[in-house]
């Protein structure tokens, strides 16, 4: 009960409380929600199916991307254009996982399988003229036009975020309490037993992989969007995969609430020391490194892994 | 074969040296700790920057700078395996992985912190030291680097052969419960093991100093290198580390004369992708991958 009052009370402030902030707390609030919602991501493919992807860029990049060509060469509504992105990403997760999986691809060679992915994606976008090359992509932003979603001021994007974070959760909680959960913590936790036991592996895997990947490509759209501007180091390049998965990490990985508790605990960290040490390039990732270590080394299970263990001391 | 190729082969196979090099480091820690060290080209931009340093303060020339610089990051590699590593030892497979990550972070904007980002070189006398064979221009300093890394490549083969210490890393490298039966620390071992694959990368940094920039994120680009290379080369087969390292180096100097930009990169990554998926064992067989 009282998770639910507390629950609910985070909703009413997380819906109330953003016009009445200042610019800056604003900003780290969307990226606060930006980190989780890319975590709640990637959680249904590394957290709850174990299958960890370290190349989560490739469907970033492809939502950012496809929505942003589309607007330039088309004049397609990035809200469109979004959907657009997430079925080319589901299909090209399909792809990438059909063969990783397909060949019984395991552990750290699924990694770096995912990381070549992205890589090969960084490379062909360097070099394609047609999408504007290293040089990258830059997204109209003139008068506001809530329908090619461009919006004055922050704080639509605030509830754009917040809309997409709560879906996520949604999604995340759907899997969590349903058949295809189920399937896929069995398939993480002993891949061999679960098939013996009747578990469709590979099918549950694809579908972790369709559901992660699409949502990760409108995380892509919103990037491009809000930021208004794109490049292929930025949306195919390692760090947005491993910013995208450390939320769930330190929050817990496979558990519903741990990617949005890990970043609210890490991104407003990331952000403040990025502030606080503007003169030291550097020193905010440095400390990201450094909490990163600390956090494998001590909370192995994430916060939500170290919540239940002092809730219930002994088990 | 046209000049353009000859020379292309000519480079490749040097450049595909210190990937050997660099490799074998990683090959040589996956095989003994089971882990994907993602620091490992943050410890080679370590070595750079140590070499860096000795010859801006002391002049000490880069060649024999390996002299200080080995077992500093002998040291160095068992400390990082005794502190940060060894106590996660039964922490899941991909957060070991995720700790190297963080280490990696930390070690190279550490360097950032420190350092700055610029680009620094080091301008030895001999730079521009080459000469010509058939068609292709050699650079001395670049034949040393691949000749250098071969020889204490097939050194530390050699190494792993007759010694009794090389003997209880491939023993431990093949089965651990063995290893520990016959009484060996495997703790021990293992963080040996990390110290020599930080001591090789090391050398193989201050060996490219002569004619490579150094930078906070030289490293990234050899670390993923040498993934290709290990995978290439069966993960934990050394002979493999060494061959697969002019595999790459050949085809990444193929790809940058055959086509166009960067499109180097992805010749090298189309490699490893079809690697991964049809020989994950490596292509001279190596630990399992399925």
């Amino acid at each position: 009960m009282a998770a639910r009052t507390l629950g609910a009370l985070a909703a009413v402030v997380l819906l109330a409380a953003p016009p009445l902030l200042p610019k800056y707390p604003l900003e780290i609030l969307i990226s606060i929600l930006f980190y989780a919602y890319l975590g709640l991501a990637w959680n249904i493919l590394g957290g709850f199916a174990g299958q960890f992807s370290f190349g989560h860029a490739a469907f970033f990049g492809i939502g950012a991307y496809t929505s942003t060509l589309l607007l330039l060469r088309a004049g397609v509504s990035p809200w469109l254009g979004m959907l657009a992105g997430g079925a080319l990403a589901a299909a090209f997760g399909l792809f990438a996982g059909y063969l990783s999986f397909r060949y019984g691809l395991r552990g750290p060679y699924f990694s770096l399988v995912t990381l070549a992915f992205a890589e090969m994606l960084r490379v062909v976008s360097v070099n394609a003229k047609v999408v504007g090359a290293s040089l990258g992509l830059v997204i109209p932003t003139g008068a506001p036009a809530p329908s090619l979603f461009v919006f004055a001021g922050k704080l639509p994007y605030y509830y754009v975020i917040l809309a997409m974070t709560v879906l996520a959760l949604l999604i995340n909680g759907g899997i969590a309490r349903g058949r295809l959960g189920y399937a896929l913590i069995a398939v993480r936790e002993n891949e061999d037993a679960a098939e013996a036991a009747g578990v469709n592996a590979l099918g549950g895997k694809l579908a972790a992989m369709v559901l992660s990947s699409f949502l990760t490509a409108l995380g892509g759209t919103f990037y491009a969007q809000y930021f208004a501007y794109i490049d292929p180091t930025i949306t195919f390049g390692p760090a947005i995969s491993i910013q995208g998965l450390l939320p769930a990490i330190v929050g817990g990985a496979g558990t519903v609430l741990g990617p949005l508790l890990g970043s609210f605990v890490l991104t407003p960290i990331s952000e403040l020391t990025r502030a606080g040490l503007r003169g030291r390039a550097g020193a905010d990732i440095m400390l990201y490194g450094l909490v990163l270590m600390l956090v494998i080394s001590f909370l192995p299970q994430g916060l939500m892994g170290w919540w239940r263990v002092v809730r219930r001391p002994g088990r | 074969m046209s000049g353009l190729l000859f020379q292309a082969v000519v480079s490749g196979l040097l450049l595909g040296g210190v990937y050997g090099l660099v490799a074998s480091g990683l090959t040589l820690i996956f095989g003994v700790l089971r882990i994907i060290n993602f620091a490992h080209g943050a410890v080679m931009m370590l070595g750079m920057y140590a070499s860096y340093w000795l010859w801006v303060w002391l002049g000490v020339d880069p060649y024999l700078s390996v002299l200080l610089t080995a077992p500093a990051f002998f040291v160095l590699g068992m400390g990082i395996q005794r502190v940060v590593i060894e106590p996660n030892r039964a922490a899941a497979e991909h957060n070991q992985l995720l700790l190297t990550l963080g280490l990696a972070l930390f070690l190279e904007n550490l360097a950032l912190v420190l350092w700055q980002g610029d680009f620094r070189t080091l301008r030895v006398p001999y730079a521009n030291a080459s000469f010509v064979i058939g068609d292709a221009l050699v650079e001395v300093s670049r034949l040393v680097a691949a000749g250098g890394a071969v020889l204490i490549a097939l050194a530390l083969f050699v190494f792993l052969r007759r010694t009794d210490v090389g003997k209880a890393i491939r023993a431990l490298a093949e089965e651990r419960e063995g290893a520990m039966l016959v009484g060996i620390d495997v703790a021990r071992i293992r963080a040996v093991a990390f110290g020599i694959g930080s001591a090789c990368v090391a050398v193989a940094g201050a060996l490219i100093t002569p004619f490579f920039y150094i930078a906070p994120d030289v490293g990234e680009s050899f670390n993923i290198m040498a993934f290709v290379v290990v995978v290439l080369g069966g993960m934990g087969n050394f002979i493999g580390a060494l061959v697969g390292g002019l595999i790459v180096g050949l085809a990444e100097s193929l790809g940058a004369a055959l086509l166009p930009g960067s499109l180097k990169q992805l010749v090298v990554f189309v490699i490893f992708v079809l690697v991964l998926l049809f020989r994950p064992e490596g292509l001279f067989g190596g630990a399992r991958g399925r």
